[in-house]
């Protein structure tokens, strides 16, 4: 091992005060951990939103404690902010700021991330959007109404509905700072894998979780550049009185709008260039994690790990340019719409190629149904179940009738919301140990799966149904619809199911904080994973490695390693077939 | 770059990263992370800062991107006439005080010369201090006359705005102005960030820091500094030719 005596490469030590250690840390462990709790906190704002939505479908005129009964302009509000938490604060935060933070320089063996002020300030500027979001609920008028999409001209418009005005302005502001947060964590993730990976950690022998947060991290800073600047044009048409967005002779609520000759369309081609790419940031991460849990709990290494890596290059590169499949509706040339088709088409390849090697990894292993496993196999059961859909509406003459349907929310909710969730749940069951020092409930990690697997086909599986039977999406009240009375049972189940399937959410909650204090002690490797942030001390200490460097030797997935005495190798094993215990490699405490 | 080597090996049997192999320089970047002091080697801490700066400038061309494709696209965008009913284009070519921002583009360019020139200066002294030893011969003050024409950009670009509002156009007066403004006033912004470094710099400078924390910031700087510089002139030829 290379050793370096004093604080090698490392530029700040371990603070002491409780506000530098917990609150303004330059830790990237830290860090993380509040990107966690932040969206923990934020998915339980979405889930809340999303449980009075589906009261309202079923029962309309029900009273809401504090709220009185559900107009239709609430529910779209309901709708929009919903969306938003979930997107923004829930699928962007946790995976890639959260966990990557976390463990991207633990696994590529670097005491920290690059930049560990801007990365400070990457945290506290989301969080300043956070409350900006927060606060839109607030203001006069409430939250905005326009959909996590802000479609214009609705959001152009203050006078276009209540939430339209001070709302939809705080909505923009809010994306926009957090755009500014994302590109700044883009950065520091991107400059931390070229410059910080430790002596032997070439870029093909990172852990799979490595290079989804790099792709994903490129791909951040290649889109939320885009949505800054859509923001920036939607607030000044709003405040400034351009006319980028809003066209000529709008009649809105019986008065004509000044503006003249702005094109609605811009906004959804600028919203989509950066839309497609953000769906593809919410599940990267997942992707990384599944191939890393399949791979340990199958005990086998990894099926194709040269093939995976350039399937997620893959992914990251075609998902620039299908944002015209959200958009086939609104009149585009047919030309185009058949490109757009072609090009989405052909990200079934390496996303088909990501399941089989997935398959291909468990297949004839020692598989082990531990939690985090569960949820990386329940992680590819839905990113195939929602991605078969993803063809269908790729033909533009299939989405002319799906688009607008429930078909759609199945699709998304299916592949990006509950895929990447269950990616975020297996990474917690697998990395919790490490992170606390202790080991997360089994029984009740198993009921959690379980319930939530079931629950959350039970969801969305129906709305495909409801999607073809041509149930509208954004529509707040359909219990009076003739043609659509036949649904309503299945509807009522729908919500249902998601009482049950939010209440199975707190056993995961419960969990969590019960066992941080009451877990049973966790060892050093308990999954024996071969990864380097294994080989840390429990919890890590501040520079992760103990003032030592680690030295890598092997790729990340060498699992039955024939002639191994130990079933599987350490990276940082100098031995060709892991005769080292791995115990021995356990850097020392740092004092 | 060394931290990006031709390390693609194959793997043989296992999958990822194939069989053992000794651990070679440049697998990563860090083995070479500090000095025999521990604090990390100052070569290194360049090359970061300039890759971080690099990185980050891709970021800030996709802000530029968007504003430009949304320009051309509402260029070409028509929509109903409420008057006319009929369709119609309201897009009216804008008129530029192209002498104002010719001066400001000179002022500008100018700077980013005199950036680099105090960048070489720094690095002369900071290779003269590593021989010899700190705190001889006075640089040339290269730098704060980076700073004034600097400052001299942005104020001419205030007086363009001044001008232009006189003449009775204003960022809503037609989509070529909206776009003429708000790309402007974000380039000053990015600028004016730029200049705080520059001015922290030539704080250290009055302070008497190290010539290795200057020449840091000087050089991380000047490249972001000579990128404001080409995106400058790109706006320029935007916002004239493309009408
Ligand atoms: C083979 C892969 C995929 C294909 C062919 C595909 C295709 C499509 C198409 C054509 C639409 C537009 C439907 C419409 O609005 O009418 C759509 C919507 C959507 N897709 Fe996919 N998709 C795929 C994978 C994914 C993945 C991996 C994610 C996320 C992780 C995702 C997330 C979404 C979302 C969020 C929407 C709806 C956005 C909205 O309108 O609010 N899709 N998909
Ligand atoms: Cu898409």
């Amino acid at each position: 091992m290379a050793e370096h005596n004093e604080h090698a490469g490392h530029e700040h030590g371990a603070p002491t005060g409780f506000i530098r250690k917990y609150i303004f840390s330059l830790d990237h462990k830290v860090i993380g951990l509040q990107y966690y709790f932040l969206a923990l906190a934020s998915v339980f704002i979405g889930m809340l939103l999303s449980l009075l939505m589906r009261i309202h479908l079923i029962w309309p005129t029900a009273h809401i404690p504090l709220m009185g009964e559900i107009k239709p302009e609430m529910y779209l509000t309901l709708l929009t902010m919903h969306g938003t938490f979930m997107v923004f604060f829930v699928l962007t935060t946790a995976p890639q700021s959260g966990f990557g933070n976390y463990f991207l320089p633990i696994q590529i063996g670097a005491p920290d991330m690059a930049f560990p002020v801007l990365n400070m300030l990457s945290f506290w500027t989301t969080f300043v959007a956070f409350l900006v979001m927060i606060a839109a609920f607030f203001v006069e008028g409430g939250a905005p109404l326009h959909g996590w999409t802000g479609y214009a001209p609705l959001s152009a418009i203050p006078s276009a509905g209540p939430g339209e005005t001070l709302g939809a302005d705080l909505w923009i502001i809010s994306i926009a700072i957090f755009c500014i947060a994302s590109l700044m964590g883009a950065l520091n993730f991107i400059t931390t894998i070229l410059d910080l990976r430790c002596k032997g950690m070439s870029l093909m022998r990172m852990p799979l979780t490595c290079w989804a947060w790099f792709i994903t991290a490129i791909l951040g800073l290649l889109a939320f550049g885009v949505l800054l600047s859509a923001g920036i044009l939607l607030l000044a048409d709003r405040n400034l009185g351009t006319s980028f967005f809003v066209p000529g002779g709008l009649v809105v609520n019986g008065t004509q709008i000044q503006h003249k000759g702005g094109s609605p369309l811009l906004w959804q081609h600028l919203f989509w260039f950066f839309g497609h790419p953000e769906v593809y940031i919410a599940i990267l991460p997942g992707m990384g994690v599944a191939s890393q849990l399949l791979s340990t709990f199958s005990r086998k290494p990894i099926f194709g790990y040269k093939a995976m890596v350039y399937a997620i290059v893959g992914i990251g590169v075609l998902g620039f340019f299908v944002w015209g499949h959200h958009m086939f509706m609104s009149g585009m040339s047919p030309y185009s719409a058949f490109a757009f088709s072609l090009m989405t088409m052909a990200i079934g390849v390496p996303s088909a190629i990501k399941t089989f090697n997935w398959l291909g990894t468990i297949w004839r292993g020692r598989v082990q149904f531990d939690s985090p496993m569960l949820f990386a196999v329940g992680f590819v059961s839905l990113f195939v179940s929602g991605g078969l859909s993803g063809p269908f509406l790729a033909q533009p003459l299939l989405d002319i009738y799906l688009h607008d349907t429930f078909f759609v929310v199945a699709h998304f909710h299916l592949i990006m919301g509950v895929a990447a969730i269950f990616g975020i749940f297996a990474a917690t069951y697998y990395w919790f140990p490490k992170m606390f020092g202790r080991m997360m409930n089994e029984p009740m990690a198993q009921a959690h799966f379980w319930l939530t697997l079931i629950g959350t086909y039970a969801i969305f599986m129906p709305m495909h149904y409801e999607g073809m039977a041509a149930r509208p999406r954004r529509y707040s009240q359909l219990t009076e619809v003739a043609w659509l009375q036949h649904l309503m049972p299945v509807e009522k189940f729908v919500t249902y199911a998601a009482f049950i399937t939010i209440a199975a959410q707190f056993i995961f909650v419960f969990n969590l904080f019960w066992s941080m204090f009451k877990g049973q002690r966790a060892t050093d490797n308990p999954w024996h994973s071969t990864t380097l942030e294994w080989t840390t001390a429990t919890p890590p200490v501040h520079d992760n490695f103990g003032c030592k460097t680690p030295v890598v030797y092997h790729g990340p997935y060498e699992y039955s390693v024939p002639g191994a005495p130990n079933d599987y190798v350490m990276q940082t094993d100098p031995t060709p077939h892991g005769g080292h215990v791995p115990k021995e490699d356990k850097p020392l405490e740092a004092e | 770059m060394s931290t990006m080597p031709a390390t693609f090996e194959l793997d043989k049997k296992h999958g990822g990263g194939g069989p053992t192999l000794p651990p070679r320089r440049g697998g990563g970047g860090g083995e070479s992370r500090s000095s025999s002091d521990g604090t990390p080697d100052f070569r290194d801490r360049l090359q970061r800062y300039r890759l971080g700066v690099c990185v980050g400038l891709i970021g800030v061309s996709m802000v530029f991107i968007g504003l430009t494709s949304a320009y051309v696209v509402r260029q070409g965008a028509s929509t109903i006439d409420p008057n006319t009913g009929f369709y119609s284009n309201d897009w009216r070519p804008m008129t530029l005080p192209v002498a104002a921002l010719g001066l400001n583009t000179a002022l500008l360019l100018l700077s980013s010369i005199a950036l680099e020139l105090s960048r070489r200066s720094l690095k002369r002294q900071y290779a003269v201090a590593e021989a010899v030893g700190e705190g001889q011969a006075p640089a040339p003050p290269w730098l704060a006359v980076s700073v004034v024409l600097g400052i001299g950009f942005l104020v001419g670009q205030v007086f363009v705005w001044n001008q232009l509002r006189a003449h009775g156009v204003y960022i809503s007066t037609n989509p070529s102005s909206s776009f003429f403004y708000i790309l402007t006033v974000l380039h000053a912004i990015h600028l004016a960030g730029g200049m705080a470094a520059l001015l922290y710099a030539e704080g250290t400078e009055l302070l008497h820091r190290s010539v290795a924390k200057r020449l840091l910031v000087v050089d991380v700087t000047s490249i972001y500094w000579h990128f404001m510089a080409v995106l400058w002139v790109y706006i320029f030829v935007l916002l004239q030719f493309v009408k």
